[in-house]
């Protein structure tokens, strides 16, 4: 395998003006020749679809939900990042870049990330075009706030609502398109392969989730917006449809996934409440800028947190970190927080939380002053746990929130297979080992409206095409693969639900590949994911049919691929003899207890490619270079 | 806690449908309603029975995903959550809960509590939308959009699309939601110049999914787990009255409130 980047040459400035100028061009009359699928309809698959279906290309759009309008995307609050600078603050398309290549860690790739910088700002301009009502100042421009310790306001947002309205305005361009007849959309419909031949990805396979009927779509390129890969937890701040399903079929297909370990952990969700519990609400960060966080200084303290006076309070953040206190990055308040009810002094009914108590704020500001800022997010805390915030701290924990590892991308976003191109979360290319704030919108909409619609047709310019239909063999073969697997599935007929398996899994994973990583530990959750995913096979009950809608059968197909991925995520987590960004390994601390980055021996992305289920990868190193932000170890102290 | 529920079965589009007896036993009261019906469901795959399909996606009440009838209401007893957001602790022990799907004609049963919302979408395909191509916008501070207008268009856009307010209205009438549409877009300045034709053609293509007239309940604002008040459809008639004036849009509708 190849992993060229196909970075251009020149000055960063300067790099993704010529490269347009490089790419070759379809011909108007004829784009509409080609036809391109797109799978998944959130910010980044939505705006993709809408722009191709604009620039004249015969587009196919699929989706698991009932509507594309459900996609995860919905649930982003805080906003979107773009160095508009309209507060002349002295933001700039440098220092976003600047910030993002940091805030990753130094393990991502400089050019891609600066032209995402640079494109942040089109993204803003496309969206209040598109109707997107942005909170405004009294004179009617658009306003910003500072986000996630950032020292500019550049965050643009709608309320708490931000993902919302900016994935209701590339929904509503993208069924623009489809009442003028250029995309065919197939809602309620799951990619369940991806046709490869020749070796370009040619189509794809998809069940549709009402009738069950299997069938084939062929293309001359393929587009995966298909989100990321946090439910492998089981317990995260996803969405419940979210899978890893056609990422890892494109993966063993042939395309190569980078740096699966990179998983971003939220400090400031819900803590679950008990067995049942099917998923985790976050709970804006912004709470930190006036909650403390605490747990007792006693073990087993289980006295009200009213009856715990100060002394036996530990501000462990603020102990630790006397310079940003409670706002350290999300990383260090996450496993600072996990130590803690490690420690066995975890608060709550099953002893994973800690408080985040706004005690001192509403003496200090009123609360009245704590009401308006914090409101709508204390009722949603009082919605879901019964208990009143202002009285009684809040209860939080980390939760599994965002994925940077993805499919390997070049420049172009196109992955290791010819014509398969990957969007969004879905692929690894611009957060390196940490996503800051309010930039996985920017990066969805990025790929989706403003880079995709220009590399896709440098490769349709360039590729001389067979004429395919889906009658052809490959087509054949993989649809075959794809129903037998199927019908596998509803043959075990064993004892255990899928939900049974699926929650082991993410117990296994947030336990050994979740906050801290240890060699040991990856080693032994290695052989347990093979021993779990045997005892799957073996003994998991899925009921009902495949001719009909059958919720059982998709969650089914979806475990199936997560307890193989979970595999691959381990090989990387072991592999990676380094902390950075959100990759903590034990052995690999300063005395302090920080993160420490191995520069020399692992600035690369690790690209693993496919060899057998059960067997390890086989891993490719992409180099980084870092010729404009001089490598530098971050600290909080 | 214990509970009997009666759950809407249906197999199908083309089965008659019924209401199952299930009890579903000590149910915590931190769980919201639809991890209650996971657990029922873990205990009828274990005895080999069919579990109760039901939509749902966030669980954390944007997505617009989910949505039933508990007790004749929609998304439950409480105004301004979904049902993914509904807890346990607002029922009781012993208490007899009805389940059941959106009940309306242009929302087809699928299977049990899942129903076909794609009309929704193809109202938005009528003109929901700003016909603004990628690449042609101005910078996004040329056009300064009072606060107010700005306010008033998020409260509209924050329509979830889950299909509440058609439950709720005894004309199974899709009036809030159009009108949502219609104001969000209507009250900034790039939505202007297809203002009135959106509104017509939007309304047509409401009644002919089958949706039914509005005749001014108001049960839609009660039941929207957004709290999107009724206020926008005076604003979509006043819309579409001057549309009709002006002659925008193929022809009018009989969809003006009051008719």
């Amino acid at each position: 395998m190849d992993l060229i980047s196909r970075v251009p040459g020149g000055p960063i400035e300067k790099k993704w003006d010529q490269h347009r100028q490089d790419l070759k061009l379809v011909n108007p009359a004829n784009k509409r020749k080609f036809d391109i699928i797109v799978v998944g309809t959130g910010l980044a698959g939505a705006s993709a679809a809408a722009t191709l279906a604009e620039l004249g290309y015969d587009v196919k759009a699929f989706c698991f939900h009932d509507s594309p309008r459900r996609a995860h995307s919905i649930a982003a609050q805080g906003g979107i990042n773009a160095a508009k600078n309209y507060q002349n603050d002295g933001d700039s398309i440098w220092r976003l870049f600047y910030d993002t290549i940091k805030g990753g860690d130094f393990r991502s790739r400089e050019a891609n990330v600066y032209r995402l910088a640079q494109i942040s700002l089109n993204i803003i301009d496309q969206c209040v075009a598109q109707g997107v009502p942005f909170a405004r100042e009294y004179g009617g421009l658009l306003a910003n706030r500072s986000f996630g310790g950032a020292q500019v306001s550049r965050t643009f947002y709608a309320r708490g609502q931000t993902g919302q309205q900016l994935l209701l305005g590339a929904y509503q361009a993208l069924e623009r398109q489809i009442a003028i007849g250029k995309v065919q959309m197939f809602p309620r419909t799951e990619m369940l392969d991806i046709v490869v031949m020749d070796g370009c990805a040619r189509g794809i396979v998809v069940r549709d989730l009402v009738t069950g009927k299997i069938s084939t779509h062929a293309a001359h390129a393929v587009v995966l917006a298909t989100g990321g890969y946090s439910n492998v937890f089981f317990l995260s701040t996803n969405a419940k449809g979210c899978n890893v399903t056609a990422t890892w079929r494109a993966h063993k297909r042939g395309a190569a996934f980078a740096n699966p370990c990179f998983t971003q952990i939220h400090p400031t969700c819900i803590p679950p409440s008990g067995e049942f519990q099917s998923k985790l609400t976050l709970m804006s960060e912004s709470l930190r800028n006036d909650g403390r966080i605490w747990v007792p200084t006693r073990k087993g303290d289980d006295r009200p947190p009213s009856e715990i006076p100060d002394s036996e309070r530990d501000y462990y953040l603020e102990r630790l970190y006397p310079s940003f206190g409670n706002l350290s990055p999300r990383d260090i308040a996450s496993r600072r927080a996990k130590e803690a009810c490690d420690e066995g002094r975890g608060v709550g009914p099953l002893g994973i939380g800690v408080y985040l108590d706004f005690r001192d704020a509403i003496e200090r500001l009123s609360r009245q002053a704590i009401s308006e800022r914090y409101g709508n997010l204390f009722e949603i805390y009082q919605q879901i746990t019964g208990e009143d915030p202002y009285a009684v701290p809040m209860r939080i924990y980390p939760a599994p929130h965002y994925t940077m590892g993805g499919l390997w991308v070049d420049y172009n976003l196109m992955s290791t297979i010819p014509g398969l191109y990957v969007i969004g979360e879905a692929n690894f290319s611009d957060h390196g080992a940490n996503r800051l704030g309010a930039s996985a919108l920017m990066q969805g909409l990025a790929d989706g409206y403003f880079i995709l619609p220009y590399t896709i047709g440098d490769y349709l310019a360039q590729t001389r095409f067979a004429d395919v239909d889906d009658s052809a063999s490959p087509f054949r073969q993989t649809e075959h693969e794809v129903s037998d697997r199927v019908t596998k599935l509803l043959a075990v007929d064993g004892r255990r639900s899928v939900d049974s398996f699926h929650r082991e899994l993410g117990r296994l994973m947030w336990d050994r590949c979740g906050m801290s990583r240890s060699r040991e530990g990856l080693t032994d959750a290695i052989e347990r994911i093979r021993e779990l995913r045997d005892e799957f096979w073996g003994d998991v009950r899925v009921m009902g049919r495949s001719e009909d809608l059958n919720q059982s059968l998709e969650k089914a197909g979806r475990v199936a691929d997560f307890l193989e991925f979970a595999e691959v995520m381990c090989h990387d987590a072991l592999h990676r003899e380094e902390s950075c960004g959100a990759h903590f390994r034990e052995e690999y601390q300063t005395p302090e207890g920080e993160a420490k980055r191995n520069d020399a021996d692992y600035a690369f992305v690790s690209a693993w490619e496919f060899t057998e289920v059960g067997c390890p990868p086989k891993l490719y190193r992409e180099p980084l270079a870092f010729e404009y932000v001089a490598l530098a170890q971050r600290s909080y102290k | 806690m214990d509970l009997v529920l009666r759950v809407w079965r249906q197999t199908g589009a083309t089965d008659r449908g019924r209401f199952v007896r299930y009890e579903a036993r000590d149910v915590s009261p931190d769980m919201s309603f639809l991890e209650m019906l996971d657990v029922v469901n873990e205990t009828l795959i274990e005895k080999g029975e069919d579990p109760i399909a039901f939509e749902h996606d966030c669980r954390e009440g944007i997505c617009g995903s989910c949505g039933v009838v508990i007790n004749g209401s929609p998304h439950g007893p409480h105004g301004g959550v979904t049902a993914c957001q509904l807890h346990m602790r607002s029922f009781k022990s012993g208490d007899e809960v009805w389940i059941e799907p959106w009940r309306a004609k242009a929302f087809p049963v699928i299977k049990d509590l899942i129903v076909d919302r794609t009309a929704f979408d193809r109202i938005i395909q009528a003109g929901g939308y700003i016909s603004v191509r990628t690449g042609s916008a101005p910078d996004a501070n040329a056009i300064p959009v009072p606060k107010r207008d700005a306010d008033l268009a998020f409260d509209a856009a924050t329509c979830i699309g889950c299909g509440a307010c058609v439950a709720a209205c005894p004309n199974a009438s899709a009036m809030l939601f159009t009108a949502a549409k219609v104001s969000h877009l209507g009250l900034v300045p790039q939505g202007q110049p297809e203002r009135y034709e959106r509104v017509v053609k939007m309304v047509a293509t409401m009644d002919a999914e089958g949706f039914g007239s509005c005749t001014n309940h108001a049960e839609c604002e009660a039941a929207c787990p957004k709290g999107i008040s009724v206020d926008y459809i005076a604003q979509l008639n006043r819309d579409l009255v001057r549309a009709n004036v002006i002659g925008a849009g193929t022809n009018g509708s009989s969809s003006i409130a009051g008719d």
